[in-house]
């Protein structure tokens, strides 16, 4: 019988932190050490919010199985709650910062529960027609708001977003996905997904499983929003239009519909390579388009399918392995 | 007055839309996919036209057959590229390669023509005095000839070998191939067709409004969509109807409200529409077969 040596979830735990603190010490170390210049540090940032939007995009689109395309909308509510509320409260700045992250996460998460409950009760096309549609009522109202600043947008927001905020935040909001996934509820998304109908015949409530997934990705959407607002200290209502939304698609569908490594690794890939490629800028979009379309004919499960990683499960494999390779060491000394 | 001018308005931009709707209409009923690239089809019409106008000096008429030629063949070149090979796969892959088709059209066309709106002069000027009220030429040919579009295309479904095979191709796919249709020719020429009168749109929009850019599809397309939700997706006199009550209230939206609503309202209609009623106005309620 073989040992295990990342068996029990403390253990997996234990490890998972570890290695988090390490590539955070690597992190903290390059950009303190002044190896990274101040430009490429600041790319962090950017990184870790499109990590989280990714990543609850593709909890409402690979684990839900739905097509939701107004994804800019839910993290314009976030961005614009979060703007406002540091704009009108004077409390000490980190303080101010988390009180104004969770703000975002519920009113994010409450236009989830407002726009899933009607639209979830459609499906497939019409689902991805409601929520684009929803997503533009979001920024057409933006727009015609004065609170919102209107077509100027807001500015003279405080620039609270460092890298170890974006970087915690990026941790906690992947790992309440992932966990979400891996319990019971996400057994019941997952379910959803794979048939509907045998979902809610075998006693599954389908309507609150999707809204529940919906208004979570609604909500993390809202974070990255908060995030991202106190990164650029201001906010323009046409960057959070149907190309925001159709971008981050692009993000889930490279990585992968239904695996939260691809998400991270597609969303770190394509925001950091713009930046490094100059001139590519221009050519991005059709790169994007034609990714889609080419993904989509020969590898529709995205570059990692439905794969994901789990730092416990490979170290046991890695050490399985070592193992074996003694044991026959040792069988041809005898 | 403002009442008139505001329901000629909305009626002439509704018949567009209802063009535009059509071709939804139509491809969604045969392949069961929100074509998103249908919109940018109408942005390739107007820039065809454009070109063969303004810069090979060709005559319009030579012009208007010859993009519409264009956007038939386009139509089909993208139903065999990009869609065919996904028939079978899961309905979420064919409208995420559609929404790529569409990206690639806006922004290869911005790094050919450049993402500035061009000029495009009106094909018919002046107007028709009623009374002390007067109605421009550009608005009675975008009526009339969408009027005639759709009265050819009903012949054409319901009267036609062709129409019958696309009939039954959205019926049931695989009992029509048994029954010796060719499938794949039907849904090509229903790309071609759909297209074709996504061209027709292309010059009478341009001919209203006189500008074209990259985007100017998307939100047309988007529009439209609504239009053939509204009438019900799959129905020709479904489509017409749904491209004109949008086309008004649009209208009436700008003119008594304010322009900055109007695609607040179309969308308010779709999701409403949804939400009472998802198969539309005309549309067959289907029933979820396990």
């Amino acid at each position: 019988m073989e040992k295990k040596l990342f068996k029990s979830t403390k253990s997996r735990y234990i490890l998972n932190i570890l290695a988090i603190a390490l590539v955070f010490a690597v992190i903290a170390l390059l950009i303190e050490g002044k190896v990274l210049n101040r430009y490429q540090a600041n790319l962090l940032i950017p990184v870790c919010y499109n990590i989280i939007l990714v990543v609850s995009l593709n909890l409402a689109a690979g684990f839900l199985g739905q097509l939701p395309l107004g994804h800019a909308g839910f993290m314009a509510v976030g961005a614009y709650t979060a703007a406002i509320f540091t704009k009108a409260v004077d409390l000490p700045g980190p303080l101010e910062f988390v009180i104004a992250i969770v703000l975002a996460a519920l009113m994010a998460g409450l236009f989830g529960v407002l726009i899933g409950l009607p639209a979830l009760r459609l499906r497939g096309d019409y689902l991805a027609i409601i929520t684009l549609g929803f997503g533009e009522i979001i920024r057409v109202i933006i727009v015609n708001l004065s609170i919102t600043g209107g077509a100027f947008g807001l500015s003279g927001i405080q620039g609270h977003t460092n890298y170890i905020w974006a970087f915690v935040v990026m941790v906690i909001s992947v790992y309440i996905v992932v966990t979400l996934i891996r319990s019971r509820h996400g057994r019941a998304i997952l379910s959803i997904r794979e048939n509907e109908i045998a979902a809610e015949s075998c006693g599954i409530h389908t309507t609150y499983y999707k809204t529940l997934g919906f208004a979570v990705a609604a909500a993390l959407a809202g974070v990255a929003g908060a995030l991202y607002a106190h990164y650029l200290k201001i906010l323009d209502p046409s960057t959070f239009g149907f190309m925001k939304s159709c971008e981050l698609l692009v993000m889930v569908v490279l990585g992968g519909m239904g695996s939260v490594i691809g998400s991270v690794i597609s969303a770190t890939g394509l925001t950091l390579l713009p930046e490094l490629l100059r001139g590519f800028d221009d050519y991005r979009m059709i790169v994007y388009s034609l990714l889609l379309i080419i993904v989509m004919i020969f590898k529709p499960s995205g570059l990692m399918g439905t794969y994901d990683f789990s730092l416990g499960g490979t170290m046991d494999s890695f050490f399985a392995k070592i193992r074996s390779l003694f044991k026959r060491k040792e069988a041809k000394n005898k | 007055m403002l009442f008139l001018s505001q329901l000629i308005n909305g009626i002439q931009i509704g018949s567009i839309y209802a063009l535009v709707a059509l071709g939804y209409s139509m491809v969604y009923g045969i392949v069961k996919l929100i074509n998103f690239a249908h919109g940018d089809i109408i942005m390739m019409g107007s820039y065809a036209v454009w070109f063969f106008i303004a810069r090979l000096n060709l005559h319009p008429a030579v012009s208007i057959v010859l993009s519409i030629l264009f956007c038939a063949f386009l139509g089909v070149a993208i139903e065999k590229v990009a869609y065919k090979p996904l028939r079978n796969s899961p309905r979420i892959s064919l409208l995420i390669t559609a929404i790529g088709v569409s990206f690639l059209l806006q922004y290869g066309m911005q790094l050919i023509f450049t993402p500035n709106p061009r000029m495009f002069s009106n094909l018919f000027p002046g107007q028709l005095p009623i009374g002390n009220f007067s109605i421009s030429n550009a608005t009675l040919v975008t009526i009339g000839v969408s009027i005639c579009m759709m009265v050819l295309l009903t012949i054409l479904v319901n009267r036609t070998k062709m129409g019958k095979a696309m009939r039954a191709v959205s019926e049931d796919n695989e009992a029509a191939q048994l029954m010796g249709i060719n499938v794949n020719n039907t849904i090509s020429f229903t790309f071609a067709i759909g297209s074709a009168l996504a061209a027709v749109a292309a010059v009478l929009y341009c001919c209203s409004y006189q500008q074209i850019e990259p985007t100017m599809g998307s939100m047309l397309g988007l529009k439209a969509f609504v239009a053939a939700v509204l009438g019900g997706i799959g129905s020709i006199p479904g489509a017409v109807l749904g491209g004109l009550l949008i086309g008004i209230a649009e209208s009436f939206t700008k003119g008594y409200l304010s322009s900055a609503l109007a695609d607040a309202v179309v969308f308010g209609i779709l999701i409403l529409v949804l939400l009472i009623k998802p198969a539309g106005i005309l549309g067959r309620n289907s029933h979820e077969k396990v």
